[in-house]
């Protein structure tokens, strides 16, 4: 039986997969809040001893990244007439497999990352994989909406990586770039909105009018 | 005291402003604000080593530098204002005013914080507050560019958190993450986490200053933002996001790392130059021609911190002038954009004649801008190549000077047109409000000052700062 911390981790990697290889969008956002939930969960798994410090942190994480932001990014494409990502720049398997080279990479590289006293050895590189994948979907992928929940992945493997310093770092400034993160895909939500409005389409692919 | 003060006055009177006053009751809390701004910075300058919060916040000569640049260069965007909301009374001022001051109080904390992850959360704060004034016309050319920026800022800034985190991990001793503590026990932390630290520092904060290749936002942004935002933008944020690369660099140089750093900033600067000297030549457009000169003061400033010595020195000179200089030349065009209704330099001809101080404050700009004397860019510049040169770097100098040159030639060229040329029909003589012409005036006349004479506390506070990045004062 492998820890709960570690399992956790493993579903974190899987969750980005399910990203990269779904099409439907609602389906990358149901992916994004499951994955929140999850990481709501690793840091009491990972610290055990219920400290309002962690507490805290599970149930900003919740509250933040597995129903706030899920619920924005759904209002926003809740008029979009086009529910599938269509044409990704490269093909869903080719980015599954991509994903898949990331994930071997993050693993033969995290050893050489001397972190002292990890909880798990699985953390490091399950936070760069996620880091990859995130700007992998941000990258090859044209419906805005999508994009914006690469960045959101690219933010969760960074969060994952600050798990492990969970107790160093203090509780305000975790609040802090929760909050920044919030406003930000909050305002992300909103210009998603706009494209939609303004162009009938969410594909950022159109926005080609600015260039020298 | 002071220092808490600094910050959460711009957030209470942008809440305030929020509420919904009258106009003339938000626009005096926009200058208001922005005057007690700059008076509480001015009172800083005479209390050096000020710190509350436990150390988190604190007073330092860098520090202080870049709040100086943003304090002064807000009070002039801020009395611009005044003049470029009422042409614009159609458009809620509400939430225009509430975000300049949002993005007052994030640079403060930027500028002030010393704990690196609370410097982070500011320079996200920065660039989420400027967003929704890109989006200001709210149509698809300015949707467009608030993507970009969103996107690109946020995946940078993203990585900068990775870098910070990198950073609190290589700490085995003192205070995790202050300032300080990190520089007084450099030579214990663990090198190769310190590195990729810096790696990450050095793309997310150099994405946010617009260094080339992480450039491509910068253009669309400033062109499509209206010009005092972009003013703002290019003064006052690439000044904060300069502040978040200094800090790592300060502590690179505390660990013996100078020579891990110096390829990369020198590699990342002279494509800075390079790129912008290529698209300035052929630019069509008044702003975009900005902000590319923008991404050649941000390569100059990576590149006087890889020279390092007297060259640091001259980075922070530069800095100052850098950030001024831009807020003036911005809000010139600013003017231009509000007579002629366009950026475009084509359609844009005769502006001594129709708006003379709009005229003189456009060519006082080129020049400031461009390090001609008798401006402070000039005295900054020569700083920097004379270090360059005396630190065995003559190749370099001699690249910078050939780039300078062409970028000169390109910048004057669209410029002087627009300002001497004849126009296609005369047009009626524009109405320079005071508030539109006051701000640029001022810029202008320190950034002159700052060329001619140096003040002895201000030479005291630059020589500091630049010891503190591990270089000396001439």
């Amino acid at each position: 039986m492998q820890p709960l911390h570690d399992v956790i981790l493993l579903l974190v990697v899987l969750t980005n997969f399910w990203v990269l290889g779904t099409t439907r969008l609602s389906a990358t956002i149901r992916a994004t809040a499951v994955q929140g939930a999850l990481l709501a969960a690793l840091p009491i798994a990972l610290y055990p001893g219920f400290s309002p410090h962690i507490l805290g942190l599970a149930a900003g994480t919740f509250a933040v990244k597995a129903v706030l932001l899920p619920y924005l990014l759904s209002r926003a494409i809740r008029e979009a007439a086009v529910r599938r990502e269509i044409e990704p720049l490269i093909g869903f398997a080719a980015s599954m497999l991509l994903g898949a080279v990331a994930v071997a990479l993050a693993f033969s590289v995290a050893p050489r990352l001397p972190l002292p006293d990890l909880p798990t050895r699985v953390l490091v590189p399950v936070s760069l994989s996620t880091v990859v994948i995130g700007l992998l979907v941000l990258t090859t992928r044209s419906k805005a909406l999508t994009q914006v929940v690469g960045y959101l992945i690219l933010e969760n493997g960074i969060y994952v990586f600050g798990l492990s310093q969970v107790e160093r770092v203090p509780f305000l400034v975790e609040i802090g770039v929760l909050l920044d993160i919030f406003v930000g895909v909050f305002i992300m939500g909103i210009v998603v909105f706009h494209i939609n409005r303004d162009f009938d389409s969410l594909d950022s692919t159109r926005l080609t009018e600015l260039r020298d | 005291m002071l220092l808490f003060l600094l910050i959460l006055l711009p957030v209470a009177a942008g809440l305030l402003a929020y509420l919904g006053p009258a106009p003339r009751t938000r626009n005096a809390l926009l200058v208001g604000t922005a005057a007690l701004h700059t008076a509480g910075v001015a009172l800083l300058w005479r209390r050096p080593g000020l710190a509350a919060a436990g150390g988190w916040l604190a007073v330092d000569p860098l520090g202080l530098t870049v709040l100086t640049i943003v304090s002064v260069l807000f009070l002039a965007v801020a009395t611009y204002a005044l003049g470029f909301l009422r042409l614009e009374r159609q458009r809620g001022g509400r939430v225009f005013v509430t975000c300049l001051l949002g993005f007052l109080a994030a640079a403060s904390l930027v500028a002030l914080a010393h704990h690196l992850a609370l410097v982070w959360i500011g320079m996200e704060a920065t660039t989420l507050s400027l967003a929704p004034l890109v989006f200001h016309r709210h149509d698809r050319r300015s949707l467009e560019a608030v993507w970009k920026y969103l996107v690109l800022s946020s995946v940078g800034i993203g990585l900068a958190l990775l870098g910070t985190f990198f950073l609190a991990s290589a700490q085995v001793q003192g205070r995790p993450l202050i300032l300080e503590d990190l520089v007084r026990y450099a030579g214990s932390l663990q090198p190769g986490l310190l590195r990729g630290s810096f790696i990450f520092l050095l793309v997310g904060y150099g994405t946010k200053m617009g260094l080339a290749p992480l450039h491509a936002w910068k253009p669309d942004t400033y062109g499509e933002a209206p010009s005092l935002v972009a003013g703002l933008m290019a003064g006052a944020l690439t000044s904060c996001a300069f502040l978040g690369l200094a800090r790592a660099v300060s502590i690179m140089t505390a660990a013996g790392q100078s020579e891990f750093m110096r390829p990369p900033l020198l590699a990342i600067g002279i494509v800075s130059m390079v790129v912008s000297a290529a698209f300035i030549i052929g630019q069509t457009d008044l702003k975009r021609l900005l902000a590319y000169s923008s991404v050649e003061h941000m390569g100059i400033l990576v590149l006087a911190l890889a020279i390092g010595g007297v060259g640091s020195y001259g980075a922070m000179l530069h800095l100052i002038n850098n950030g001024l200089a831009k807020g003036l030349t911005f809000l010139a065009v600013g003017n231009v954009v509000i007579f002629y209704r366009t950026s475009e330099a084509a359609a844009i001809r005769g502006v001594l004649q129709r708006a003379p101080w709009t005229g003189v404050l456009l060519i006082v700009g080129l020049f400031a801008i461009t390090g001609s004397p008798p401006f402070g860019m000039f005295v900054s510049e020569l700083t920097i190549l004379g270090a360059a040169i005396r630190g065995g770097f003559v190749w370099l100098a001699v690249i910078m000077i050939v780039l300078l040159a062409i970028i000169f030639v390109g910048m004057a060229r669209m410029i002087l047109d627009v300002a001497y040329g004849k126009p296609a029909e005369p047009g009626e003589p524009a109405a320079e409000s005071r508030s539109l012409i006051a701000g640029p005036l001022v810029l202008a006349a320190i950034v002159l000052m700052l060329g001619l004479y140096l003040p002895a506390p201000l030479r005291a506070v630059l020589g500091e700062a630049a010891r503190a990045l591990g270089g000396s004062a001439p």
